[in-house]
């Protein structure tokens, strides 16, 4: 494993990324609080207690949202 | 007795909603949202800056136990991006409520109809509280409700156009038919336009514009807060007729005459 990377669409941008991470190491490389946010992979939602165990695959699309100001 | 109402399984006594945008600074929404007397406040859904990933979020504002919040689905143009979007403010936010907007015309940011009841249908199937924003369109209500939304929210005007209720006509024959809470959403330009709509029987009003954009928003928003109250308590009393000639409110007899007579 060690060297493979994957290409994920992170909120719309292209990243490489490490092969085999999941969404908790994803987050913590992103440097993002898991407080105030929710994530989505491949128009799913990713429970916040599954952060430790869903992994990211190549070609994956990564939503990554938090509250703003609205209407 | 207090006069409450509800959506789905919350209860509440403000029958007014506010939002969170638009405000000059957090401090003035904040104070904003005290003098409304709101229950509930809304917030959108956006994606994180990923070269900032630590920037505030709007729930840094809010204090969650004065108010339930109300995540909209704004600036989604397809059942699927909104349905999405609810279910990331679900995990988000542990609530259950939506406000879902569609929008089909970045123009005028009317609602998408088609789109608006696809939504609506999944996200009542996944057991969400739907409070649909809509075109002040009966029939469209009539079958929101049908599908088990928890309110319908016509607009009185175009977001952010604060040109008050353009139709009440149209807003009395859907609260007439409705069967659930009807909330004007969007258009409230000032407080005559909040009091013309509550006097109309609907049961509450979501407003940003017409409060943020004031140049006192918190005195803006005592005024909102007075006016929803006003409109309400004028409604219950029901207004006395229209008539075309006067009606003389003092006695016609007994009359003074400078002839003696």
């Amino acid at each position: 494993m060690t060297g493979e990377t994957v290409l994920v669409t992170i909120n719309g941008d292209q990243r490489t990324m490490p092969a085999g991470m999941t969404v908790e190491r994803l987050l913590e490389r992103l440097e993002a609080t898991a407080a105030g946010i929710a994530v989505a992979k491949n128009g799913h939602v990713v429970q916040r207690s599954s952060f430790g165990s869903e992994r990211i695959e190549d070609g994956d699309r990564i939503e990554i949202i938090k509250a703003v100001a609205g209407g | 007795m207090t006069d409450t109402f509800n959506i789905g399984k919350y209860e509440f006594t403000s029958r007014l909603i506010v939002g969170t945008g638009k405000y000059p600074t957090m401090e003035a929404m904040q104070a904003a949202h005290a003098a409304s007397g709101a229950q509930m406040v809304t917030v959108a859904i956006r994606r994180i800056a990923i070269d900032d990933p630590r920037g505030k979020s709007m729930l840094d504002y809010i204090d969650r136990a004065k108010y339930a919040i109300l995540p909209n689905t704004a600036g989604c143009y397809t059942a699927d991006e909104a349905v999405l979007t609810a279910q990331l403010a679900r995990e988000l936010l542990d609530t259950d409520l939506i406000k879902l907007e569609v929008i089909g015309d970045a123009r005028t940011l009317y609602p998408d109809t088609r789109e608006t009841l696809a939504a609506a249908e999944r996200l009542v199937k996944d057991g969400f509280t739907v409070l649909p924003y809509i075109l002040d369109d009966p029939v469209a209500c009539k079958q929101l409700e049908e599908i088990g939304c928890s309110a319908v929210m016509p607009l009185a005007a175009p977001i952010g156009s604060g040109l008050g209720v353009c139709n009440p006509y149209s807003i009395r024959i859907i609260k007439e038919g409705a069967h659930v809470p009807v909330i004007v959403d969007a258009g409230v330009g000032t407080a005559s336009d909040a009091a013309v709509a509550m006097e109309l029987g609907v049961d509450a009003l979501l407003m940003n514009t017409g409060i943020a954009a004031a140049r006192d928003p918190a005195l803006m928003a005592e005024a909102m807060r007075d006016a929803v109250a006003a409109g309400r308590k004028a409604f219950l009393a029901g207004r006395m007729e229209k008539r075309l000639y006067a009606n003389a409110s003092s006695p016609m007899r007994d009359l003074i005459s400078s002839a003696g007579a």
